[in-house]
């Protein structure tokens, strides 16, 4: 039903540009701003041509692809003259602190959680409530909270995001007989059964960190709840207690299963190990699809999601965001707006989407027809979750994750011990100094 | 960079010479208007340098390792005593790790990557064809990037594609050793990595030590019987005092700022913790506690004063003497 809308709407807006584009050939420029307000599908209400800049950390190759063109549509619709300013992926990350303070692009790529929140209650970015009142109807309310800041005020435009789970491979397990678990003794018992098969049942890759931190905030999740991970991400609990104890105690009985060669291992030798069927499964974003160049893995990979443990069965799901935000001078512009508000459109999205089909879109009435079943599958899993966390390094404050919970997690992993008094007292001197 | 605190010496010994010769009357008849302004901008330009790029930011480093902050307006400034480094030498796990990572670096440098250089540079000091060669090969490391050693390295060490499991023979078994990510032995892995840059390093330097030992000396003791070990125990070596000054001042420095090829292989986690490496995750990038990071640079420059102090007071009581 909203599909059909929007679709319709979309409809509207093209033949609105292409009679805009006629009626400019014959009847001069002076009438376009007349013709512009009364149009409703135009996006923006000013038809000045807006120049700004806009700052992507899509370096790789695909995502840039993807972004260029989204933009390049983008200036198709509005002429609006867009700089975009491209910076290697990782530095982007690292110096975002200074990009902010200094002269940023108005209009900038960022993900959301923590950081999308700190940053706005900081004051370094603009809030987009008026971009919301526009694409506010096409995208679900967990979006929407995912898009705001502590003070109610949006900051965030979604582009896509990417489930969490177990990928396997289908003709390995229908060889053996292996059946998906939906309650976490089940997974045990069938870690235990593919251990007798001689697979390593659990593929897991550590070295560079943060992978870890998808089974910790399963096992979070799944065990005290959605709102305990954020509440524990946020520090309003505290670690020492016996609900965070309790995570590493279930993970322990998940640990003898894990790869072992996880803390020398990067995420790509995992999934390399999976599409060899040396490892059974493999906890990570569906981004490891990337990693399987033959046609053949590809077709052959599957997903479920993390079993239940204790409480609020399977309803949440690691499913990181991606997506736009306006810097603070950004915040005057309203080409940038209206380009956030251009990616919060079907056109948009799938403008994006055409070139980089690894993640999903999340506007609501985007065109899914060029989905393959897999990504249907996985754009169910989220479409059904009740919440969406968005990954421990992104939801918690960055230096506790890369200089507290996932070097305790290598450790840990290692001997199967932690000390969560000392994780506290860390947690307790990081999240003072902010 | 290591060639001139000797260079230096030399050079200013040089000068001292030529200033007791020529200085007094110079300076009283000869030092114009002009003199003096080229003087003061020759003085002035380097003290400007080292104050901007060295002591104005040691000084911040110190102070703000005094303080909370986040690193965004400085009204989030916020005073916090010696919290800083009692979170650094209680609470922060990896920090005595970290310590003892680099007390074990400076051991292994000292005692094996440094006469390691040493016996090159003597062997290849000899006559021998296609010295140059051999020098440059033992050389190209100190030369290479940071991105190209990691290469290198994890080509060797990689557990299931690496050279030396394959050697072994285990590689793509279950009992192939996981070089880099057993934090067992990992740090020894890295520390070959080390040796491999250090030794060439130490080699060059000696090289030139070599060259510079007066040949009349050598051919004096094989006259009065030495044999080839007595003459470099007892002669050479002892000769080349200086660069072995040198070398144990650049010896103990690189074992603490020791940082590249651990940074390479993971950040320096899992066990190959160094100071240096624990400075740039608390500085740098996501992770950033400025305080924190603060405390930890300034933990390691007064690690470092310890041997520099010893340099320079040396240095200084023999221009003295």
């Amino acid at each position: 039903m909203p599909t059909e809308t929007v679709s319709a709407f979309r409809k509207i807006a093209n033949t609105t540009v292409d009679r805009r584009v006629l009626l400019a050939g014959a009847m001069g420029a002076a009438t376009i701003p007349l013709l512009a307000a009364c149009s409703t599908g135009g996006g923006s209400g000013t038809k000045k041509t807006e120049t700004f800049t806009f700052g992507s950390n899509a370096s790789d190759p695909v995502p840039k692809k993807a972004y260029a063109n989204m933009v390049s549509k983008f200036i198709t619709k509005t002429k609006d003259k867009v700089t975009t300013n491209t910076v290697d992926h990782n530095s982007f990350q690292n110096n975002i602190n200074t990009y902010l303070q200094g002269s940023p692009d108005d209009a900038f790529t960022w993900f959301s959680g923590y950081r999308m929140r700190y940053y706005a209650a900081k004051g370094l970015a603009a809030p987009i409530d008026d971009v919301w009142d526009k694409i506010g109807g096409s995208f679900s309310a967990g979006l929407k909270a995912a898009s705001t800041g502590d003070d109610g005020h949006q900051y965030f435009v979604p582009n896509y995001n990417y489930p969490w789970g177990f990928f396997y491979r289908k003709s390995l397990w229908a060889d053996k007989g292996y059946e998906i678990p939906t309650k976490f003794d089940d997974l045990v018992t069938l870690a235990k059964k593919m251990q007798a098969d001689g697979i390593i049942p659990i593929g897991f890759a550590d070295k560079d960190a943060w992978p870890a931190c998808g089974t910790f905030d399963y096992i979070n999740m799944r065990l005290n709840g959605y709102k305990f991970h954020l509440d524990l991400c946020a520090h309003k609990e505290s670690w020492d207690q016996p609900k965070v104890q309790k995570i590493f105690d279930t993970w322990k009985e998940l640990l003898p299963y894990q790869d072992p060669s996880a803390l020398g291992a990067t995420w790509q030798d995992a999934a390399t190990a999976l599409a060899a069927k040396k490892t059974g499964m493999y906890l990570l974003g569906s981004f490891v699809t990337q990693q399987f160049t033959d046609p053949a893995v590809l077709a052959d990979i599957d997903f479920f999601a993390f079993p239940e443990i204790a409480v609020e069965g399977q309803d949440a799901v690691e499913a990181p965001i991606d997506g736009l935000m306006l810097s603070k001078r950004g915040g005057q512009n309203q080409g940038a707006k209206d380009l956030l508000a251009f990616l919060g459109s079907p056109a948009g999205q799938e403008a994006y989407y055409a070139i980089d089909k690894s993640n999903l879109m999340t506007v609501k009435g985007a065109d899914t027809s060029g989905y393959s079943a897999f990504s249907k599958k996985l754009a169910g899993v989220i479409a059904d979750a009740k919440n969406i966390s968005q990954f421990f390094d992104r939801d918690a404050l960055p230096a506790m994750a890369s200089n507290v919970l996932e070097p305790a997690m290598q450790a840990f992993i290692k001997d199967g011990t932690v000390d969560i008094k000392n994780l506290e007292s860390q947690a307790k001197t990081l999240y003072a100094a902010q | 960079m290591t060639a001139t605190p000797r260079g230096d010496v030399v050079a200013s010994a040089g000068a001292r010479e030529r200033s007791g010769r020529f200085g007094r009357r110079r300076r009283s008849a000869l030092l114009t208007r002009r003199d003096k302004i080229v003087l003061a901008v020759m003085v002035g330009i380097p003290t400007l340098i080292q104050l901007v790029f060295i002591w104005i930011p040691t000084l911040l480093s110190v102070g703000l390792s005094f303080v909370r902050w986040n690193g965004i307006a400085f009204s989030d400034i916020r005073p916090a005593g010696l919290s800083n480094y009692t979170y650094v030498f209680k609470d922060y796990p990896p920090f005595w790790p970290a310590l003892e990572h680099n007390v074990l670096w400076l051991v292994f440098l000292g005692v094996i990557a440094t006469p390691l250089g040493l016996l090159l540079a003597v062997l290849l000091d000899q006559p021998l064809r296609g010295s140059r060669i051999y020098q440059s090969i033992f050389f190209v490391p100190v030369m290479l990037s940071l991105a190209l050693i990691g290469i290198i390295w994890q080509l060797f060490y990689s557990q299931n594609a690496g050279l030396l499991n394959f050697l072994l023979g285990t590689a793509g078994t279950p009992r192939a050793v996981d070089w880099l990510g057993d934090s067992n032995v990992n740090i020894w892995a890295a520390l070959v990595a080390a040796t491999w840059r250090h030794a060439g390093y130490v080699m060059v330097l000696y090289l030139a030590g070599l060259k510079g030992v007066d040949p009349s000396l050598r051919e004096a003791a094989s006259i009065d019987g030495a044999n080839a070990r007595q003459v470099f125990f007892r002669i050479v070596f002892p000769v080349m005092r200086p660069i072995n000054i040198v070398i144990i001042v650049i010896t103990l420095i690189e074992s603490l700022r020791a940082f590249d090829v651990v940074y390479v292989i993971n950040r320096g986690t899992n066990g190959l913790e160094l100071i240096s490496a624990l400075v740039i995750q608390n500085l740098v990038g996501e992770g950033q506690v400025i305080g924190v990071g603060s405390a930890l640079a300034v933990i390691l420059l007064v690690i470092s004063l310890v041997p520099i102090i010893i340099y320079l007071s040396r240095t200084f009581k023999k221009d003295a003497a």
